[in-house]
């Protein structure tokens, strides 16, 4: 448990010492404000619109502005964490093979489980240190709507936004793990990201083949939870990935000692 | 201490290490001495647990490195090749994380960061990025990582390279220091570091070892002979009649001396005999100048040379001619 902790300290460090961090959080941040107050002001537009339709035709427009914003708004979040968890993880092993200390890791008295484990644990902790000043959009909707949009959606949401970032970490960590060069595995991360993301969008149809891809599409499993629909399909596909990342990327790190690493 | 047995390893169809064996005993200072690519690296990788033997088996304090890992990789401290350095920490940040991951108690960590920073001279780096430190700094926090759990057995990987000179003997001094409550192995291709900081050597090429011993008796056992340079002015055929006809010269070698009519003359004795004042008696009995007369010992390079270098003709180049 020590070395564990160990490593994860030492994890934190590197992402919090150098400006990594803040810079990846910056850009994020940035991204999704923009996002915040396009879609804000899009979707009062429209429900105005609706609105003085309905004044038109005699009834009147039955639209819950905050939770059409939140599900769109919570929908992107995710699609953009598809694109910047590559940067989390795409240095987390390359780095440590490259710099040859991946040999003091591994000759030092801690399990590989450990090791892996701990630089999970702590970018995942990254990302949610990078999520979390989206809350304060999320209150300022809240503080701002009457009456407050469901509770569910927003939990919902950042569940999803949590598992479906954890997945890619898991899996971009394996992918690290495969090179010694930082580009390649954050370009490797990137294509498996846009590959699965685009899975919903090539598996349109219904044949065999169009639906078993579906199962696979993140953002099918994705989008329930921003619904505020937490559903256990859902829980048990990203459980699974994020343990397969885990599983393989501890594989990996074993089968360094048998290549010449 | 540490007793390999018969250890190989084999990278796909290239064997790295080829059935070596060799003890350490406690408290001793074991020099790893051979040319590039030899098996060095390979072989301390396995005694560290970082890479499994193919054949063999191999023993840090009674555990087994592969089937007890752990329990060895408690007891050793390991400076590799390239010292596996974080370089976006301080020296005593690192320090303290290496501490906590071998293992070091609560109570002594802050201690041992202190006196490895003290035993590598780093006390006055310690809140430096080590990203800004001169290679020959790096290689002492290297160092100091390898000695900061106070572990049994340090191996270290070429310890003194990218220092400069006053550092090499400081880092020597280091090590003579740590010899006695701990057991060492240190690899080199640097001759002279082997012969000043070594009880025993073993010399390894092409993944076998090819001598085992203490630097002196090395120097001893395998010194072919006593050579003998000379340098006079005397007709060469004459010359060499002379030199041959002294009972002990075994080759006797004549180059002129440039433009000069001045010769070197190279006589090799059978070891132990010293013809020195017979040649010089015999010289100056002719009535031919005698400028030179030196012995000229077997180096412990001649010899590293005499074992690591196959090719007969390659064997001593300034023979070949």
């Amino acid at each position: 448990m020590r070395g564990l902790y160990a490593i994860y300290k030492k994890e934190m460090n590197h992402y919090f010492v150098s400006p990594v961090a803040y810079i990846i959080a910056c850009v994020f941040l940035a991204l999704s404000g923009v996002f915040f107050s396009n879609y804000l002001v899009e979707v009062t537009n429209y429900a105005n619109r609706l609105m003085l339709q309905g004044m038109q035709m005699g009834q009147p427009a039955n639209f819950d502005v905050p939770s059409v914003f939140l599900r769109i708004f919570l929908g992107t979040i995710g699609i953009v964490i598809l694109f910047f968890t590559p940067l989390l993880t795409m240095g987390v092993y390359s780095e440590e093979r490259k710099r040859g200390t991946m040999e003091l890791l591994m000759t030092s008295p801690i399990t590989d489980a450990q090791i892996v484990l701990g630089k999970f644990l702590a970018s995942f902790s990254l990302l949610v240190v990078m999520i979390l000043p989206t809350v304060f959009y999320v209150i300022y909707i809240f503080a701002h709507s009457d009456p407050a949009p469901p509770w569910r959606i927003i939990a919902g949401g950042y569940l999803g936004v949590l598992l479906l970032g954890a997945m890619l970490l898991a899996l971009g960590s394996f992918l690290s793990s495969l090179t010694e060069n930082q580009i390649v595995s954050g370009v490797m991360i990137l294509g498996l990201s846009l590959l699965l993301w685009l899975l919903g969008a090539f598996s349109q149809g219904t044949s065999a083949l169009a639906q078993s891809l579906q199962y696979a599409a993140v953002l099918e499993h994705y989008n329930p939870f921003v619904q505020g629909i937490i559903d256990t399909t859902g829980l048990v596909f990203f459980g699974c990935w994020i343990f397969l990342g885990i599983f393989l990327t501890l594989r990996s790190v074993e089968s360094m000692r048998w290549r010449r690493a | 201490m540490i007793e390999v047995q018969d250890l190989t390893k084999s990278y796909g169809d290239k064997t790295a290490v080829d059935h070596i064996t060799f003890s350490v005993n406690k408290g001793e200072i074991l020099g790893f001495l051979g040319p590039n690519g030899a098996g060095k690296t390979t072989t301390m990788r396995v005694l560290t647990g970082y890479l499994p033997a193919t054949q063999g088996t191999a023993k840090v304090a009674g555990f087994d490195v592969f089937n007890d890992s752990m329990e060895v990789r408690r007891r050793i401290g390991y400076l590799p090749e390239t010292p596996p350095l974080y370089f976006d920490m301080t020296v005593s940040s690192y320090l303290d994380f290496v501490a906590r991951i071998k293992n070091v108690p609560v109570e002594k960590r802050a201690q041992r960061v202190e006196a490895a920073m003290e035993m590598a001279g780093l006390a006055e780096q310690r809140d430096q990025l080590i990203k800004r430190l001169s290679r020959g700094f790096k290689q002492r926090v290297g160092l100091a990582q390898a000695i900061v759990h106070d572990p049994d057995v340090i191996i270290l990987d070429e310890p003194t390279v990218g220092l400069d000179p006053k550092q090499i003997i400081e880092v020597r001094h280091l090590i003579k220091g740590l010899a006695g409550s701990h057991t060492i192995i240190l690899s080199t291709h640097i001759l002279p570091e082997v012969s000043m900081t070594c009880d025993r050597v073993v010399i390894i090429n092409h993944g076998k070892i090819v001598a085992v011993d203490t630097p002196e008796n090395l120097t001893l056992q395998l010194k072919g002979g006593e050579r003998i340079r000379i340098v006079a002015q005397a007709p060469e055929q004459q010359l060499r009649d002379v030199l041959q006809k002294i009972p002990g010269a075994q080759r006797v070698q004549i180059e002129s001396m440039g433009s000069s009519d001045r010769m070197v003359a190279t006589v090799e004795a059978s070891q132990g005999q010293d013809l020195r004042s017979q040649i010089a008696a015999k010289i100056v009995g002719q009535g031919w100048p005698l400028y030179e007369l030196r012995g000229q010992n077997l180096s412990l390079e001649d010899i590293f040379l005499q074992l690591t270098t196959e090719d007969p003709a390659h064997k001593r180049p300034e023979e070949s001619k």
